[in-house]
């Protein structure tokens, strides 16, 4: 066998060191499940592997951690959902169709509605997000799921990517559908959606983890508990763990994993198309 | 659009009505909102407001703490960017190199591009837990008693940490396709004409890098500015108190919690014309970019 390169060996150790880096934190949550609470205010975080992941997934997924008692860990996953789901297909919906019209239509005031559309891409909702929250609570959608969603949704960023895709589907379709008798409904459903299908599903992963992701807003918005998706719910972790006498790491970190792993998983698993849809979406 | 576009009049309406009602809603009211009452002193029992005009502006610019916060972020912005950007093309271009494990590297280096980040400042918080987090204990050993929340530097240093470990993973996705796309010729050509690697690495695939590597640079001081929220948030635990916050967490503290909205509108209307002002340069950069390719 031949030796390894000095440049090799290096290399490899500085792509290992950089995995350990990125997966070492959340190893350390895991392990923190596994050992009794008591145990951690003493020690901290070690490398033993104890028996109590299963006692601690029960409590956090089944048992309630706020006052009200209705927001268990399943409450939250079920919020998380439809949090990260609603918006991606809003999203998508809602830019697949704006992106149609303006690429596909002769239509009046066509500048002005792109340019209504994509000024939107300027501002993250971070800097209106007062203003923002008083719309939202003179519709009367505070501790909704519409209030939740929609707003997130008011910003271009699929528009502009399909309507960039668009762009690029060759001109002689459009024009052998119409010679065809296409009309511009069965053209879109026909045609256009299934060209996109591997667009569409890079936008839903994306959109689906920024989703699921969101905690400003999902934080000003949601007051109720019943309300509160996973990743809102770190803030009340964090309170409860800072008053505790006991703090139960345990639980609590078994809720900031559940938070952490679906997305995960969809960006694991659906990897060619989730970098695909990144790097092609925000150039 | 398209040459052979169809002329149906009133279905491209109907398909542009829910975008432009959502963004007329929940997005141009809100702006113009904020653009309002920022020239607007609010009464703090909600009895009305008055006009005041710039006054909102003068005394945020004049005031020492608002000063401190912008000092602070940008230190944090330049900080979080320059670590998380070297870092990452460090990474890139080592899993652009092996040929073993290409595919494992590249998964594990970029899955915690799905991480929120209140979970990296949860992550943060017990890293640095005041009596048995791990890296108070490493600290210890240097004869630094750590303590996030307490000392202003420690928790702007967890704060970072936190910060640049989640923002790796996706310069590291966008450096290791830009690696990727360089054409075979080109890397066969700088290899005959330059032996040595780092000297091909400073010659040629840098400079290569360069248009990603100006993307990236706005994407990550968008980042810095305002996805660290939940970062900021979790580390300091809701308590800004003395603790170093950036000028998002500042709007929020001051309109959400301390109901100055004139104020608070006036601090999102200097922030909207700082990104306003970042997506200019980006658009003048992107245009140049059309020129490399």
């Amino acid at each position: 066998m031949r030796k390894p390169k000095l440049s090799t060996v290096i290399d490899h150790a500085v792509l290992i060191a950089g995995s350990l880096f990125l997966m070492l934190p959340l190893l350390m949550l895991l392990q923190m499940t596994t050992i009794p609470d008591t145990e951690i205010i003493q020690t901290g975080p070690s490398l033993k592997i104890g028996d109590q992941f299963g006692d601690n997934l029960e409590k956090a997924m089944l048992q309630a951690s706020g006052f009200s008692g209705e927001n268990t860990g399943m409450s939250m996953l079920k919020n998380s959902f439809i949090l990260g789901i609603g918006f991606a297909v809003g999203k998508i919906v809602i830019g697949m169709t704006a992106a149609y019209a303006i690429v596909y239509f002769r239509l009046r005031f066509a500048t002005l509605a792109f340019w209504l559309i994509f000024t939107t891409l300027l501002l993250p909702l971070e800097v209106r997000i007062l203003p923002s929250y008083e719309v939202v609570q003179r519709l009367g959608m505070l501790n909704t799921y519409q209030g939740l969603i929609i707003p997130l949704i008011a910003s271009a960023t699929a528009t502009f990517f399909f309507r960039q895709f668009f762009r690029s589907v060759p001109e002689e379709l459009v024009e052998a559908a119409r010679i065809d008798g296409a009309g511009p409904v069965k053209f879109f459903v026909d045609i256009l959606v299934p060209l996109s299908k591997t667009m569409i599903a890079a936008m839903f992963i994306i959109m689906f983890v920024y989703g699921w992701n969101q905690y400003l807003w999902p934080t000003m918005i949601t007051t109720d508990e019943d309300m509160y998706t996973l990743v809102r719910g770190i803030k009340q972790i964090v309170q409860v763990l800072e008053g505790a006498v006991v703090p139960e790491f345990g639980r609590s970190n078994v809720l900031a994993l559940v938070a952490v792993v679906p997305p995960v998983l969809v960006v694991v698993f659906f990897q060619s198309w989730f970098v695909k849809g990144l790097t092609e979406s925000d150039k | 659009m398209k040459r052979a576009g169809f002329s149906t009049p009133w279905l491209p309406v109907l398909l542009l009505v829910p975008q432009l009602a959502i963004i007329a809603i929940f997005f141009y009211w809100p702006a113009i909102v904020a653009l309002h009452s920022s020239f607007f002193l609010q009464d703090p029992f909600g009895f009305g407001s008055t006009f005041v005009g710039l006054d909102n502006y003068t005394n945020l610019l004049g005031s020492a703490e608002y000063r401190r916060v912008a000092v602070f972020t940008l230190t944090f912005t330049l900080l979080v960017t320059v670590f998380s950007l070297a870092l990452a093309l460090l990474l890139a271009v080592k899993a652009d190199k092996v040929l073993r494990g290409a595919k494992t590297y590249r998964t594990l280096l970029m899955w915690v591009y799905a991480v929120a980040p209140p979970v990296a400042g949860f992550i943060a918080v017990i890293l640095f837990n005041q009596s048995w987090g791990p890296l108070t204990e490493l600290f210890a050993l240097f004869g630094h008693t750590y303590m996030v929340g307490v000392n202003f530097n420690d928790t702007a240093f967890a704060m970072i940490l936190a910060s640049v470990w989640k923002q790796v993973p996706v310069n590291f996705i966008f450096f290791l396709s830009a690696l990727q796309s360089i054409p075979r010729s080109v890397r066969e050509a700088a290899l005959i004409d330059n032996r040595s690697a780092s000297g091909r690495f400073w010659d040629v695939t840098f400079p290569l890098l360069a248009p990603t590597g100006f993307f990236l640079l706005i994407i990550n001081i968008t980042y810095a500015l305002f996805e660290t929220f939940g970062i900021v948030d979790t580390v300091v635990k809701g308590e800004p108190g003395n603790n170093p916050m950036t000028l998002v967490y500042k709007v929020y503290v001051d309109g959400f919690r301390g109901n100055d909205l004139g104020g608070s509108s006036a601090q999102s209307v200097i922030l909207m014309v700082l990104v306003l002002a970042l997506t200019v340069f980006q658009f003048r950069l992107l245009e140049r970019r059309i020129h490399y390719t």
